[in-house]
C-alpha cells in the first residue's frame, strides 16, 4: 500500500473513532439534567411523551469500552494502513503457521507409510483407515463411498480391472488418470451392423436369447474392427483399458440396447489425473486402500 | 454547538450527518481497494473465459448455483486441504460480477476444474443422486434440452471488454460460432472445468 493510501486509511479510521467519542462527550455535556427526573421534552404524540433524561450510565460506559477496544485492536492487529500491529498477525501468516504445525504432526506418519509397499500396507489398519478417509473425500463422488462404482464409473471392489489391479497399475491410474477411447462405430457399421456386432458381443458371455444368425454375421466385423483392442476372444486388454466382454461386468450396462449404444456412439470415460491434486504420499495410501477393496 | 433538538427536527441535516458517520467505514475499507495493485492487477498468466465458458458462467448465474456454492477458499488449513490454494483477489479482477457467494450448502467450487470428468459433471447435473446417493442438490435436466443460439455472446464480450476484460477482436468475432447449437450443459461443464484453471500460479495440490 502506498504511503498516501496508508495515511488515508489511518486518518479516516482514527477520525471516525475520535469523532464518535467527541460526539458522545459533546452530547453528554449539553444534557439539561445530570440525573434522572420526571421532566419531559415537552412534546407529545398521541399522548406519548419523552423524558428529558441523560444517557444511561451503563450505555455511556459500554460506548467507552467499545472505543477502548477499537483502539486496542488497532494497536495489536493490522488496521491502520501499513502498520502491521504489535502482534504481527496476518491471515496468510496464520494459515502458514497452521500448515507448518500440521506438517510437523503428520509428516512422520506419512513418511512411515510411504516407506512401506502397497502389499505391506495391507497389514496396517491405521494406514488403510487414512486411505479410506481420503478416498471418501476425493474418490467417492464417482466410485461411491463403498467403492462399488456407478453407471459409467468402475466398481473397485469386484477385482475386475480395466487397467490392471496390481499396486503399480492402481497407483498409475490415480496419479496419471486414464482416458477411455472406445471409438464410435455407428457410421462405419450402419444400424444393421451395430445390431449384428451387439449380438455377437452378447454371445461372448453366453447370454440367452441372442440371435445366433445375427451374432454369426457380427463375428467377422468384430474380428475386423474390435479384436485389435478387445482381442479376438473378446477378453480385453488392460494395457489399453479395453474391457473383457466375456464376463458379466458392464460399465455402461449390459442390455442389448445399452451395448448397441456403446458400439454406435463410442465411450470416452475419463479418470482425472490426481498427481496435480494430491501429494504422492496421499496417493500411495489411497492406492493401498483401493487395493485392499478386492484383495482382502 | 448544534443542539440535539436542531438535528432531530431537520431531517435533511440528520441525513447528511448520518451519511458522514457511516461513510467512514467504506472510505477506509473499500475505496483504497480500487487503487491497490493486489486487487486491480490480474494474476500472472490469467486467461479470459472462452465464449463457451462465458455462456456457461451465465448458466451458472441463471440457475443460481452461487446461492449454494461459493468460489472463495479461505486461508484456513481445513479449507486448503479440501479445495486447494486459498483464493486471492487478483484471480478475480476480470469477474463481472464476481461469484464468491456467501453460503455453502454445497462445496466450494473455486478450483473444481479438472477434479471430475466431464461425464461425471453431466451425470451429476442431470440427477445428482445417480452418482452421489445422499446428495440434496436439485436436478437440472433441462440443461440437456436448452440450446444456445450465441445471439448475445458477442455483445456480452464487448461489454466485458469495456469493463477491462482483454477480449481480442478474434475471440469476439468467433464467439457466436463457438457457442451456437451447443446445449446449456456443454457450456456449464466447460465453465466448471475452467474454474481454478485460468492460470497456473498456484498448484492445487493438497
Amino acid at each position: 500500500m502506498s504511503a498516501f493510501w496508508s495515511a488515508w486509511v489511518s486518518v479516516i479510521a482514527l477520525a471516525v473513532i475520535l469523532g464518535c467519542t467527541w460526539l458522545l462527550f459533546a452530547t453528554r455535556k449539553s444534557e439539561k439534567h445530570k440525573e434522572t427526573t420526571e421532566e419531559t421534552l415537552g412534546h407529545a404524540f398521541d399522548g406519548i411523551e419523552e423524558y428529558d433524561n441523560p444517557l444511561p450510565k451503563w450505555w455511556f460506559q459500554m460506548f467507552l469500552v467499545t472505543v477502548v477496544f477499537g483502539l486496542g485492536y488497532l494497536v495489536l492487529y493490522p488496521g491502520l494502513g501499513n502498520f502491521q500491529g504489535l502482534l504481527g498477525w496476518s491471515s496468510h501468516g496464520q494459515w502458514e503457521e497452521e500448515m507448518k504445525h500440521a506438517e510437523e504432526q503428520y509428516r512422520p506418519v506419512f513418511e512411515k507409510y510411504a516407506s512401506l509397499s502397497i502389499e505391506q500396507l495391507q497389514g496396517e489398519e491405521a494406514g488403510l483407515k487414512m486411505g479410506q478417509r481420503m478416498f471418501a473425500n476425493n474418490c467417492s463422488v464417482c466410485h461411491g463411498s463403498a467403492g462399488t462404482g456407478a453407471y459409467g464409473f468402475p466398481n473397485l471392489t469386484d477385482n475386475d480391472w480395466l487397467y490392471g489391479g496390481n499396486p503399480d497399475a492402481i497407483k498409475a491410474s490415480i496419479a496419471n488418470g486414464r482416458n477411455g477411447a472406445m471409438p464410435a462405430w455407428g457410421a462405419v457399421l450402419g444400424e444393421d451392423g451395430v445390431r449384428d456386432v451387439t449380438s455377437y458381443v452378447l454371445s461372448l458371455s453366453d447370454r440367452e436369447g441372442v440371435d445366433a444368425e445375427a451374432a454369426e454375421r457380427g463375428k467377422s466385423q468384430f474380428q475386423a474392427l474390435c479384436a485389435a483392442c478387445h482381442t479376438p476372444e473378446g477378453t480385453g486388454m488392460q494395457a489399453l483399458g479395453a474391457p473383457n466382454l466375456t464376463d458379466d461386468t458392464w460399465l455402461y450396462g449390459g442390455s442389448f440396447e445399452q451395448v448397441a449404444h456403446t458400439i454406435r456412439n463410442g465411450r470416452a470415460g475419463v479418470m482425472p489425473a490426481h498427481s496435480n491434486l494430491l501429494s504422492d504420499d496421499k496417493i500411495h495410501l489411497i492406492a493401498a486402500y483401493v487395493y485392499s477393496l478386492s484383495n482382502q | 454547538m448544534i443542539k440535539h433538538e436542531t438535528i432531530e427536527k431537520n431531517i435533511g441535516l440528520m441525513i447528511l450527518l448520518i451519511i458522514i458517520v457511516i461513510s467512514g467505514g467504506g472510505l477506509a475499507e473499500i475505496v483504497p481497494l480500487f487503487f491497490q495493485s493486489s486487487t486491480t492487477k490480474p494474476i500472472d498468466g490469467l486467461r479470459t473465459y472462452t465464449a463457451l465458458e462465458l455462456e456457461g458462467r451465465d448458466v451458472y448465474i441463471k440457475e443460481g448455483c452461487h446461492v449454494c456454492h461459493t468460489q472463495m477458499i479461505r486461508p484456513f488449513r481445513a479449507e486448503t486441504e479440501r479445495y486447494g490454494h486459498y483464493s486471492t483477489a487478483n484471480e478475480h479482477v476480470w469477474e463481472h460480477p464476481f461469484l464468491w457467494g456467501s453460503k455453502r450448502t454445497g462445496p466450494d467450487l473455486a478450483r473444481v476444474g479438472g477434479r471430475y470428468s466431464d461425464d461425471w459433471q453431466r451425470a451429476h447435473l442431470y440427477n445428482p443422486r445417480d452418482v452421489v446417493p445422499e446428495s440434496k442438490m436439485p436436478s437440472y435436466p433441462w440443461l440437456f434440452e436448452n440450446k444456445l443460439t450465441g445471439a448475445d455472446t458477442q455483445a456480452k464480450m464487448e461489454t466485458l471488454r469495456k469493463l477491462g476484460v482483454p477480449y481480442t477482436d478474434e475471440q469476439i468475432a468467433g464467439a457466436r460460432e463457438e457457442v451456437a447449437g451447443k446445449y446449456e450443459i456443454d457450456a456449464l461443464v466447460a465453465y466448471l472445468q475452467s474454474l481454478g484453471k485460468l492460470h497456473t500460479v498456484y498448484t492445487n495440490k493438497r
